[in-house]
């Protein structure tokens, strides 16, 4: 049993930062780098599928430059069998688009039982590489899943799909599929610290893809800070913040 | 090509609102991308013309589908042949769960110009601009599509009014013939949440918890400051998704809408799903270490400090 887990770096602004000069980023320094907290789920939900099935290997694969091997190493500590990083010049890696086609080009002789991705990344927030992937690969997709019961014998797998409001759908999809997971599916495990210095060693296959024939992808044309609501800011320290915040309250419920 | 394509969404035989939203967006651009036309997809079209059939409103597509509860291979199929017939210059989804469950996939099937979760837009030039955001909601970006001349934009919820006035647009159906082979996933039901005591959309006054709280130890302060305060306690996804607390007391696009008098939020950071379920709230006090957070974004009152010192004091002030 194969199961491929598409993965992401994400970036975190710091607290306080700066636009970049350039006014269509913000200022390097201000980022830091994570493994986007959905494909911790999805990972995790393929490692358990595998171990339940008795054997298997878990395939992540992640768009980027060397940086994302760190994220990639932590997938490998967390149950991850092997590694791919995939690189083309032409691919923006934030036009969820292009890197679907760019892992799909990657994929394309895998042949894996099951495909995973997070339903979104939290820097971005598209919701549309795992969708758009499933459809470069020509494969059945299913977005949101909180639940999946895989019947390999059957080629089918029979999920939840998460709706609005707490709603729940139950779906039954042909398999090889593509399933977007979302968070709360499972509880994820940590990687012990064997299993982080045994990742140390693990080889990283790079997959270099020559200049795809990508469409023209979206740009970023400006950058700047959301004109939100202007808050009333409560001042002093906390125990004068708590009175003010008690004078509120006693007169908003009166 | 030209004008505007909508795709109405509809659950249980009822118009969602964020179908009202998409019209509106689109009548602020119809003056670049051309005549409205809005999709009706169902079992039975018919019943669901008149709450969409708005002052903006060109045309109405009716196209019906052997189908109670959508499904993601059939309603792909539909509004690609619709995007094909028509040739709209933009086709607008609502950033919605089943929207997102094709849209991407058409999108690159077809070569459109794509953008999710998308707050603005605007033509310049003949060519679409975009407005998103990015890094958590943190920063707004304008988007353009260089090359592109077809676009496929999936709107956010709640951020345009619903669109009002009675229309008179003209109604057409078009037959699409359902390519079986190609409907591989099935739907087998829906689960409704289990009925729980508590019912956080009908509460005057929320405590909200969110990731700050730490741990679910933690959790029991903020019980025991709610019931002291005279609130009810509700959260973020984070402490729903880690099992502490159940998915009744959670708010956001996959928990409740709530509009309170008072909405008080403790260590929540306002990730956009959130922000969705509470920003009509009559009143909003936010407190958060980070003074960055979103969700001082939608508040009335802010509070850059420690959540659990902020509780220890206003326990006291009761």
């Amino acid at each position: 049993m194969k199961i491929v887990v598409a993965i992401k770096q994400v970036a975190r602004l710091q607290d306080s930062f700066k636009l970049h000069s350039n006014g269509i980023d913000v200022d390097p320094a201000d980022l830091q780098y994570d493994l986007n907290e959905w494909d911790v789920s999805s990972l995790e939900e393929a490692v358990q599928i595998i171990e339940r099935n008795g054997d298997g290997e878990v395939i992540v694969i992640s768009f980027g430059s060397e940086i994302v091997e760190e994220s990639l190493r932590r997938c490998l500590a967390k149950g991850a069998t092997r590694a791919i990083r995939v690189w083309s010049e032409t691919v923006d890696r934030t036009d969820p688009l292009s890197v679907a086609h760019a892992l799909a080009e990657a994929l394309k002789n895998e042949k894996p039982d099951l495909i995973f991705a997070g339903v979104q990344s939290s820097d971005t927030v598209y919701g549309a590489t795992g969708v758009a992937l499933a459809e470069f690969l020509s494969l059945p997709h299913v977005a949101v899943t909180k639940k999946i019961d895989y019947h390999p014998t059957e080629s089918s797998a029979t999920v939840l799909r998460e709706l609005e409001g707490g709603l729940l759908e139950e779906v039954n999809v042909k398999c090889p599929a593509v399933f977007t997971v979302q968070t709360g599916i499972n509880e994820p495990r940590y990687a012990s610290l064997r299993m982080i210095k045994q990742a140390e060693k693990k080889p990283i296959e790079l997959i270099e893809l020559g200049n795809l024939d990508l469409r023209p992808q979206a740009r970023i044309r400006r950058m700047f800070l959301p004109q939100g609501k202007t808050p009333e800011i409560l001042k002093g320290n906390v125990t004068e913040i708590a009175s003010q915040v008690a004078k509120i309250i006693k007169e908003k419920t009166a | 090509m030209s004008g505007i394509l909508i795709v109405a969404e509809h659950r249980s035989g009822e118009i969602r609102d964020i179908t009202l939203e998409l019209i509106t967006a689109a009548a602020g651009v119809k003056g670049s991308a051309g005549k409205i036309q809005v999709a009706l997809i169902a079992r039975d079209p018919s019943k669901l013309i008149s709450v969409i059939n708005r002052e903006a409103v060109d045309e109405i597509i009716t196209v019906t589908v052997p189908y109670d509860e959508f499904n993601i291979d059939v309603q792909r199929q539909v509004v690609e042949a619709l995007i094909k017939q028509v040739s709209p210059t933009l086709t607008i989804l609502g950033n919605t769960i089943n929207s997102l469950s094709y849209g991407p996939a058409l999108a690159a099937k077809l070569g459109l110009g794509f953008a999710s979760d998308v707050i603005d837009l605007k033509f310049e030039g003949g060519a679409l601009v975009a407005t998103r955001q990015y890094y958590g909601a943190k920063v707004n970006v304008e988007l353009e599509f260089p090359g592109k001349s077809q676009y496929l934009i999936q709107l956010r919820a709640s951020v345009y009014p619903p669109a009002d006035g009675s229309g008179k647009a003209d109604l057409r159906s078009v037959d699409v013939s359902i390519d079986q082979s190609q409907v591989r996933v099935k739907h087998l039901g829906i689960q409704k949440p289990l009925a729980s005591d508590v019912d956080i959309t009908k509460a005057l006054f929320l405590l909200s918890i969110g990731r700050g709280v730490g741990k679910q130890e933690n959790i029991q302060q903020f019980e025991q400051l709610a019931a002291k305060i005279g609130a009810t306690l509700s959260c973020s996804r984070p402490l729903v998704d880690a099992g502490w607390l159940s998915n009744s007391r959670q708010v956001g696009q996959s928990g409740r809408t709530v509009k309170p008098k008072i909405y008080l939020s403790l260590g929540i950071s306002g990730a956009v799903q959130h922000l969705m379920g509470m920003k009509n709230s009559s009143t909003i006090i936010a407190v958060n270490t980070d003074a960055e957070a979103p969700i001082f974004g939608v508040a009335d009152y802010a509070a850059v400090c420690d959540m659990f010192e902020l509780a220890e004091e206003l326990a006291k002030q009761f």
